[in-house]
């Protein structure tokens, strides 16, 4: 999962409001385009964990970058509503099996080469040729011929032996029809494809990347987005620029953006204050006590929300935790609302819902479980039998979860009479090995943020057996069968419907319980007279005007 | 003298190869594995676990590991990082900042320091005497990362003075915050070991004896009394280079310095031996370097302290 971006309609026009008042102020309301036309900007950034490659790219730091770097076939508008075209001109299906894609003429790679359909189809191919390593390659599971190309080990990466070579060097389900079209033939029907195209793993690659080592390119990417690549000195700095040949919506009215690579939060936000610095994603926890942030920003400071969620998952392959009643009762017994008020300063909120409300096909809502009644929960726990020995309820301690996991661990304690407590994992490296390993003893804490807007990723990783962040083995074969028919129904309205019917028998096993939706409080400098936030609360550099 | 330096040389070669191995060791017995975080709350595909794992030799023991390691390092091939860098490079670019940094902080300990201990010295339990002794205790009392805070919020975001952070030229103008905060501890420790050291010579047998030969003041204290002063205080500054630098990463956290402190913390959180190791390695170099050059500066400075 790459960590997120998004601001709804509302949030968005929140930030609107902000900016035309802190416009007011200097004079004038939409920025100055002769200022925003040379204009430079230094937002903050995290050094990128692995060399730009887009299907290798699975953290903010270097995601937030490729995103920038690269256009894909769709885009994610910024208020959070379906997609839309980008590079495509056209996605056409008959039957969400076989999709004709055709793309844009004449948009160009940053070294001058063009976009063709090959770009796409030799980009996927690598990325799904599991020798290569890349760790997007499951993305590409849903095209015909995946099995072919990608491997797996037969006994784990730990054990003695290794994954056979795969049989096929290229993906069946790719064919190249001409410069600009190419068609994809997915393993089975699924809907919500043309959703996914805009994720970062779905990025073509210019010609020059096949003729050097990945890590040499991911050094100096080659994109086809608004900016293109300057330079990259670790630890330091990001220096993009403005894409002059680029043809899309989505130009820069800015020149520059240099991405000052922090290691230290307060650093850039003391940078923040003092002007130093044009933008700052996510200002520090230390700075939401109280409401400081308020007062330091005032006007150029913003609110948002994103589209994740936090979540405490069951171990459901621990007998102790495979009554959905205990699992109910639990879930009825936290009062997220306080969790929300007194920890978070109302910064996040408490959750209601499955998938997470601003998710295009997301009921708002549709949680049961996620009420807080004590009285209840009680008698449900009687029902199964209570609960015999410590329940405790595990966190990584080296981010900000000690809080709320201690009061999570409180409250049922107090409203269940359970010997509940929290205790941290030091690190989250040994935190997800033991999740992995499936060795968890209790409840842990989990984060999910959407890869791509639409409610089937809030469910096909997380509630189908055999989902690639199912960990607790959740497995309800009713769930399984209706998920796979509505990832396979014909229209996305079709599938946004039928998700509903598969959450509402998630709402009654309780495999995991929702706690709150992440908020975002963001700020930037004087400088900036208009800005907007993407769908998952990354700045859109292409809409900055000084 | 020559005997000496070789002997003392010689025995880098042992403490090198026993440091860097337990160094090695330790980040290797760190728990966790280095992959299970990697892509957030979803496990690695096994295919990246197993291309990672062969790419690093991370299936062989810890002995084959380290030995791989040495004997590329002997080559001058400090290895690569899980995200691909050269070990090399980081060392490159981190290590001149680090030691800029460290630098700067030295010389304003020096300065304060030696400054504030000759002075209170040689006029005990006057007013400046007391006054150094409570600033320097207010120092020792603080820990770094207040005094980096408070000064950063200050300088660069209450008054304007100086910008809060360093900017990636590395200026020195810039490093004289931070380096201050770095230093600010050893200040205190400077001043009051020059102040002992200054007042107990004060009263021997040599600085009377020049007194009573009527030479100026300015000679006796700047030569008799102060080089004979300075032993305890050179064996401080000199051990003090290496600890400033391996101690650096709360300065440049605060000042958003990129040095080693970084790396070496980013390393160990995800089992980086290579890397850890690497940075260390130049920092125990350093030390060494710094411990002979004391010695042989003791012989300077005391004409009775000679070496075979």
């Amino acid at each position: 999962m790459r960590v997120s971006k998004r601001a709804t309609s509302a949030i968005a026009l929140s930030a609107a409001a902000a900016l035309v008042a802190s416009g007011c102020s200097s004079g004038d309301g939409d920025g100055d385009a002769a200022a925003s036309k040379d204009g430079a900007i230094v937002i903050h950034g995290v050094q990128p964990e692995n060399p730009l490659v887009p299907s290798n790219t699975t953290e903010t730091g270097g995601g937030k970058v490729i995103d920038w770097l690269f256009t894909g076939l769709v885009e994610y508008p910024n208020d959070g509503g379906a997609p839309r075209n980008a590079l495509a001109e056209s996605i056409d299906t008959k039957d969400s099996k076989v999709f004709t894609i055709k793309i844009k003429k004449g948009t160009k790679f940053h070294d001058g080469t063009e976009v063709k359909a090959k770009n796409f189809v030799d980009a996927w191919n690598w990325a799904a040729y599991s020798p290569n390593g890349a760790q997007n390659g499951s993305f590409f599971s849903d095209i015909a011929g995946f099995d072919k190309t990608y491997t797996e080990d037969p006994d784990g990466p730990d054990g003695p032996q290794k994954a056979p070579a795969p049989s096929a060097k290229e993906l069946s389900g790719l064919k190249v029809i001409d410069e600009q079209t190419f068609e994809v033939t997915l393993a089975a029907p699924t809907a919500v494809f043309p959703t996914k195209l805009g994720y970062s793993a779905f990025m073509p690659l210019p010609d020059a990347f096949f003729t050097m080592k990945p890590e040499e390119f991911g050094k100096k990417p080659i994109g086809n987005g608004p900016v293109k690549f300057v330079s990259w000195q670790d630890n330091v700095l990001i220096k993009l620029t403005r894409f002059d040949d680029y043809s899309l919506r989505d130009k820069m009215k800015i020149k520059d953006v240099d991405v000052k690579l922090y290691q230290d939060e307060t650093a850039a936000y003391a940078d923040l204050l003092a002007n130093n610095l044009d933008f700052m994603e996510v200002v520090p926890t230390s700075a939401l006590a109280g409401d400081k942030w308020k007062t330091d920003l005032g006007d150029r400071g913003l609110n948002t929300v994103t589209p994740s969620t936090a979540l405490i998952a069951f171990p459901i392959y621990d007998k102790r935790f495979q009554n959905p009643k205990l699992r109910r009762a639990v879930s009825l017994s936290i009062n997220r609302q306080e969790i929300s008020d007194k920890i978070f300063f109302g910064t996040r909120k408490p959750a209601d819902s499955w998938a997470n409300p601003l998710t295009p096909g997301a009921k708002p809502g549709n949680c049961t479980a996620c009420k807080f009644d004590p009285t209840t929960a009680k008698q449900l726990l009687t029902e199964a039998g209570g609960f015999t020995g410590e329940m405790v309820f595990y966190y990584n301690s080296d981010s900000s979860h000690k809080d709320w996991m201690d009061a999570v661990a409180q409250q049922v304690k107090t409203n269940l009479g359970i010997e509940a407590r929290a205790e941290g994992i030091p690190t989250f490296a040994v935190f997800r090995q033991n999740i992995n390993a499936h060795k968890m003893t209790g409840p842990y804490r989990a984060a999910w943020q959407q890869d791509y807007p639409d409610v089937e990723n809030w469910v096909n990783p997380l509630y189908v057996k055999g989902g690639s962040s199912n960990d607790g083995l959740y497995s309800n074969p009713e769930v399984d069968t209706l998920a796979k028919q509505a990832s396979a129904a014909p229209s996305l309205e079709a599938s946004h419907e039928a998700f509903s019917k598969v959450l509402e028998k998630v709402d009654q096993d309780v495999p995991s319980i929702p706690i709150y939706f992440y908020g975002q409080q963001s700020g930037h400098s004087e400088k900036i007279k208009k800005l907007e936030l993407n769908n998952v609360g990354e700045l859109d550099i292409t809409s900055v005007e000084l | 003298m020559g005997r000496y330096l070789l002997r003392r040389l010689l025995q880098l070669v042992p403490v090198f190869i026993g440091s860097t191995f337990l160094i090695y060791w330790l980040v290797w017995s760190v728990p966790g594995d280095p992959f299970a975080g990697k892509c957030g709350e979803r496990r690695c595909p096994d295919q990246y676990v197993a291309y990672m794992t062969e790419k690093y030799h991370l299936d062989q023991n810890v002995f084959v590991q380290y030995g791989n390691y040495m004997k590329n390092l002997l080559q001058g091939d400090f290895g690569q990082t899980f995200s691909q860098r050269d070990i090399g490079d980081i060392i490159a670019t981190a290590y001149p900042n680090t030691l800029k940094l460290a630098l700067v902080a030295l010389a304003i300990e020096a300065v304060i320091g030696l400054g504030a201990g000759i002075l209170t010295g040689l006029r005990r339990n006057g007013f400046l005497d007391n006054l150094v002794l409570v600033s320097t205790l207010f120092l020792l009392a603080l820990p770094v990362f207040v005094v980096g805070f408070v000064l950063q919020w200050l300088l660069g975001v209450q008054w304007g003075i100086v910008k809060p952070t360093v900017s990636s030229e590395m200026r020195f103008s810039e490093l004289i915050v931070p380096g201050f905060v770095l230093g600010s501890a050893s200040v205190a420790y400077i001043a009051r070991v020059a102040r002992t050291s200054i007042a107990e010579n004060r009263r021997a047998d040599y600085v009377r004896t020049a007194i009573a030969k009527g030479l100026p003041m300015r000679r006796v204290v700047g030569v008799h009394l102060l080089r004979n002063s300075l032993i305890p205080v050179v064996t401080l500054l000199g051990t003090d280079l290496g600890a400033l630098m391996g101690g650096a990463i709360v300065t440049e956290g605060i000042f958003g310095i990129n040095g080693i402190g970084r790396e070496v913390y980013r390393a160990i959180v995800t089992k980086e031996s290579a890397t850890v190791v690497g940075i260390v390695v130049v920092l125990v170099v350093v030390y060494l370097l710094m411990n002979l050059l004391v010695d042989l500066l003791y012989a300077a400075l005391d004409p009775r302290i000679r070496y075979e």
